[in-house]
C-alpha cells in the first residue's frame, strides 16, 4: 500500500544527502542567502534553539513522539490522489494531488507547528508566539498550544484580521490571544516584525514558532525538515502508485514552506523538475503582486538574506495577492538558492488565473482548494498539456479552501 | 584616531560621561533634523545617533516605529540622511555622528558606495542593528577602509564568548542594551546594568554606552554612575512627536530636555 506507516519513522533527511546537497552550511547560509541577521539580544537564544534542534533531530524518543502525533493527531500520511477527470480535460500529463488539505486544521502548516511545539516543551518554554497571514499558521499554532497547555499569542496584520475573520475566531476558540498589528502595511510582514519584538522582550519563557522557511538560522532549515515529511511520503507514494518518480513537482510559494517540504526529498533526483509558483496578483507588469523571486532582488529582511520586494532605497514595499498566505514580500532563502542554482524554476500566477483554477478543481474533482494552492493548480493546468500522457505532475494541495469562502463570495458580489 | 575615539579620550580627560541623543532623521520633517542636531550639541550632547528610517524596524518600539513612519512618509532615504549629515558637518566639525539603522538600505546602496558616501558626508560610524559580527565581515572591511567605526550592540543575553567576539570587531564604543526588549520599553534594573557594564569593561577596552529604558534625569544619572555614555532615544522622539504640528518648537524643547539630563549627569560626574 502506498501509505505504509513505515514512511513516518524515516528520520528527516540529513543535510548532505547523496550527491552532496548539503545546505545550509554551518552558519545557516544557502549560498549567499539565509544567515543570521538579528539584533544581538536574539543571537544567544537562537544558538540555544539551534543546539536543541540539532540534538532532538537525532533523538529517537523525540522522533517517535513526533511521528505518533503526525499519524494520530494530524492524520498522516496524507494521501496522493490521481485527479483523473481533470487530467483527462487537460489532455497531457497525469496530475496527482498531495492531499495536505486533509490534515487536521486544513493545511500543511500543522506539520511544522507540531514539531516546533514539541521542541518548545522540551526546552522548558511555557509561552508560544506566532505570526500569521491567512490565519492557517496561527490556527495550527493555537491548536498545538491548546493540546500541550501552552499560552499562545498570535500576531496578525489588521488587514488580514479583516479578510480572514473565521480563522481569527477559530484561534480565539482555541484559547489563543490574537493581536491585530496596526504598524506598517498591516499584513504578514508586519505581524512577523511584531512577533520578533515580542520575542526580544520575552525571550526567557517564549518560543517563537515561525510558520515558514524564512527568518534567521535555524528556522529555514528547521521548518524545512519538519515539512519534509510531505516530500518523503510523496516519493514513496508515487513510487508505489506509478512505479516511478513524478516528472514534475508544483507548489505555491509565499514564504515557501509547503514547496520546500515537497521539493527537499527530491532535490537530488535530477529527473524531477520542480516548479515554485508565486503570486502574480494583478500581473507582474503592474507591480501589484507578491513575487520576489520573479520580480524582486536580493536584500535582507526578517533575519535572512533573500529575494525581496523593495524600492530603490531598500524599503520593503507592499505586496498584493488574492491569497493572504502568499502576501509576503520575501521568500525562504533556500528557494533563492534553488532559483540561482537552477535546480528549481519559479513562475507566477495571477489572481484571476488562481481563481479560475479554484473553480475548475472544485467542479471537476469535488475538492475545494485554498486560494494559495490554487496558484499551484493553475500552473499545473498550463504545464500538463505540454507533457505526454504517460508523464506525471505532483501538485502540493497545501490547504483546503474553507477559509476562503468569504473572499471568493465577495469577489462574486455575494454576501455570506 | 577616529573622531569618536578622540571625543571619548577628551571626555575621559575631563571626567565627563557622554550624553548621546538619538533622533530619527527626517522626523517629523526633513528640514527639522539639522537645526535639531545643532541644538542638541548646544545643550550638551557629545555625540549624535541619527536613525536611518527603515520600513521594518524589528528592534524598535512604537515610539520610534511611528517616527520612522513619519520620516518614510516624507520620502527620507539613506541618501537624504547622508545629505543631512553633510549639512550638519559644514558647521560642526567636531561632534561625532553615528548612523543607526538596519542593513537593507545599506545593502541596496552597496557597502563600498555607502562607506565612501558616509565618509564624504562626515559620518563617523554606523550601528547596524541586524548585523551581528557573524554576518559583518564585509561591512566592517568596507567601513574600516574609510576610517569609519562599526558600533556593536551587547545585550543582557550576550554570553562571555559573545562579549569577547564583539570586542574583537567593535570600534568606537559598544552599546549595551539595558533591557530585553525593544527601544522605549521596559524598566531598568540598575544593579543588573551596573554588573553587566563592569563585566563588559573588563573584556572590551572600549567606552561602554548604555541605552534602552533611560527616560529622565534620574535614570540618566543612575546610568552615568556606571557607564561611559548615556544614550537616550524614545524619550526624545516622543517629545518630537508631541510637537509634530509645531516643528519650529522642536529644537528648543529638546535642548531644554537634554540640558536637564546633562545637569543630572554632570552632578554624578562631579560627585
Amino acid at each position: 500500500m502506498a501509505t505504509a506507516p513505515a514512511i513516518l519513522s524515516d528520520p528527516p533527511l540529513p543535510a548532505g544527502l547523496g550527491q552532496g546537497y548539503h545546505w545550509p552550511d554551518a552558519h545557516g547560509h544557502f549560498g549567499p542567502y539565509g544567515g543570521l541577521f538579528v539584533p544581538e539580544t536574539l543571537m544567544h537564544p537562537l544558538a540555544q534553539l539551534r543546539e536543541a534542534y540539532e540534538h532532538y533531530l537525532g533523538d529517537p524518543e523525540f522522533q517517535a513522539e513526533l511521528d505518533a502525533d503526525l499519524q494520530d493527531y494530524v492524520g498522516r500520511p496524507s494521501p496522493i490522489y490521481h485527479a483523473q477527470r481533470w487530467s483527462r480535460d487537460l489532455d497531457g500529463a497525469q496530475v496527482y494531488l498531495k492531499r495536505e488539505d486533509l490534515n487536521h486544521t486544513g493545511a500543511h502548516k500543522i506539520n511544522n507547528t507540531i514539531g516546533q511545539a514539541l521542541l518548545a516543551r522540551r526546552m522548558g518554554k511555557t509561552r508560544i508566539i506566532a505570526e500569521t497571514g491567512a490565519g492557517q499558521h496561527g490556527v495550527a499554532s493555537a491548536t498545538v498550544a491548546a493540546r500541550l497547555g501552552l499560552e499562545c499569542v498570535v500576531y496578525m496584520g489588521e488587514v488580514d484580521v479583516a479578510r480572514q475573520e473565521a480563522n481569527v475566531y477559530r484561534m480565539r476558540l482555541l484559547g489563543a490571544r490574537v493581536v491585530s498589528v496596526k504598524s506598517g502595511s498591516r499584513t504578514l510582514k508586519d505581524a512577523l516584525n511584531e512577533a520578533m519584538r515580542d520575542w526580544v522582550t520575552n525571550v526567557d519563557d517564549t518560543f517563537y514558532i515561525i510558520g515558514t522557511v524564512a527568518g534567521p538560522h535555524p528556522y529555514p532549515a528547521m521548518v524545512r525538515d519538519f515539512q519534509a515529511v510531505i516530500g518523503r511520503e510523496s516519493r514513496a507514494q508515487m513510487l508505489a502508485r506509478t512505479g516511478r518518480l513524478p516528472d514534475a513537482l508544483v507548489a505555491c510559494v509565499g514564504g515557501g514552506s509547503n514547496a520546500i517540504g515537497l521539493f527537499y526529498p527530491f532535490i537530488e533526483d535530477a529527473g524531477v523538475a520542480m516548479y515554485g509558483i508565486e503570486a502574480a496578483g494583478d500581473g507582474l507588469a503592474t507591480g501589484r503582486h507578491a513575487a520576489p523571486l520573479n520580480a524582486g532582488r536580493p536584500g535582507v529582511l526578517h533575519g535572512n538574506r533573500t529575494y525581496l520586494m523593495e524600492d530603490a532605497n531598500g524599503q520593503i514595499i507592499e505586496t498584493h495577492s488574492i491569497s493572504a498566505g502568499l502576501d509576503y514580500p520575501g521568500v525562504g532563502p533556500e528557494h533563492a538558492w534553488l532559483k540561482d542554482s537552477g535546480r528549481a524554476h519559479y513562475d507566477a500566477i495571477t489572481d484571476a488565473e488562481a481563481l479560475a483554477a479554484f473553480h475548475t478543481l472544485t467542479r471537476t474533482e469535488g475538492i475545494i482548494p485554498a486560494l494559495e494552492s490554487s496558484h499551484a493548480l493553475a500552473y499545473a493546468a498550463k504545464l500538463a498539456p505540454t507533457m505526454r500522457r504517460d508523464q506525471s505532475i505532483l501538485v502540493n494541495l497545501s490547504g483546503r479552501g474553507d477559509k476562503d469562502m468569504h473572499t471568493v463570495a465577495t469577489l462574486e458580489g455575494l454576501v455570506l | 584616531m577616529s573622531r569618536i575615539a578622540e571625543r571619548f579620550a577628551s571626555l575621559r580627560g575631563r571626567g565627563r560621561t557622554a550624553l548621546i541623543p538619538f533622533v530619527t532623521a527626517g522626523d517629523p520633517h526633513p528640514s527639522t533634523t539639522v537645526p535639531l542636531m545643532h541644538a542638541m550639541v548646544g545643550a550638551g550632547a557629545d555625540l549624535i545617533e541619527l536613525g536611518v528610517p527603515f520600513s521594518d524596524p524589528i528592534a524598535d518600539g512604537p515610539v520610534i516605529q511611528r517616527a520612522t513612519e513619519r520620516a518614510l512618509a516624507r520620502g527620507v532615504s539613506l541618501a537624504h540622511v547622508l545629505s543631512m549629515v553633510r549639512a550638519f558637518r559644514a558647521q560642526d566639525p567636531d561632534t561625532p555622528v553615528v548612523l543607526m539603522g538596519y542593513l537593507n538600505p545599506i545593502e541596496v546602496m552597496g557597502y563600498e558606495r555607502f562607506a565612501v558616501a558616509a565618509q564624504a558626508a562626515g559620518v563617523d560610524g554606523a550601528l547596524v542593528v541586524d548585523v551581528p559580527p557573524e554576518e559583518g565581515a564585509e561591512l566592517v572591511a568596507a567601513l574600516r577602509g574609510r576610517g569609519l567605526d562599526l558600533v556593536y550592540l551587547l545585550a543582557p543575553t550576550s554570553t562571555p564568548e559573545r562579549i569577547r567576539l564583539i570586542g574583537e570587531v567593535a570600534s568606537g564604543f559598544v552599546y549595551y542594551v539595558a533591557v530585553k526588549g525593544v527601544t522605549g520599553a521596559g524598566h531598568l534594573d540598575l544593579d543588573a546594568v551596573a554588573a553587566r557594564v563592569s563585566t563588559i569593561k573588563s573584556a572590551i577596552p572600549l567606552p561602554v554606552g548604555v541605552g534602552f529604558g533611560i527616560k529622565d534625569a534620574a535614570t540618566a544619572a543612575a546610568v552615568a554612575a556606571v557607564a561611559d555614555a548615556v544614550i537616550v532615544g524614545s524619550a526624545i522622539v516622543s517629545r518630537i512627536e508631541a510637537l509634530e504640528q509645531t516643528p519650529e518648537a522642536i529644537p528648543g524643547v529638546i535642548a531644554e530636555f537634554l540640558a536637564d539630563l546633562r545637569a543630572a549627569i554632570d552632578a554624578v560626574d562631579a560627585g
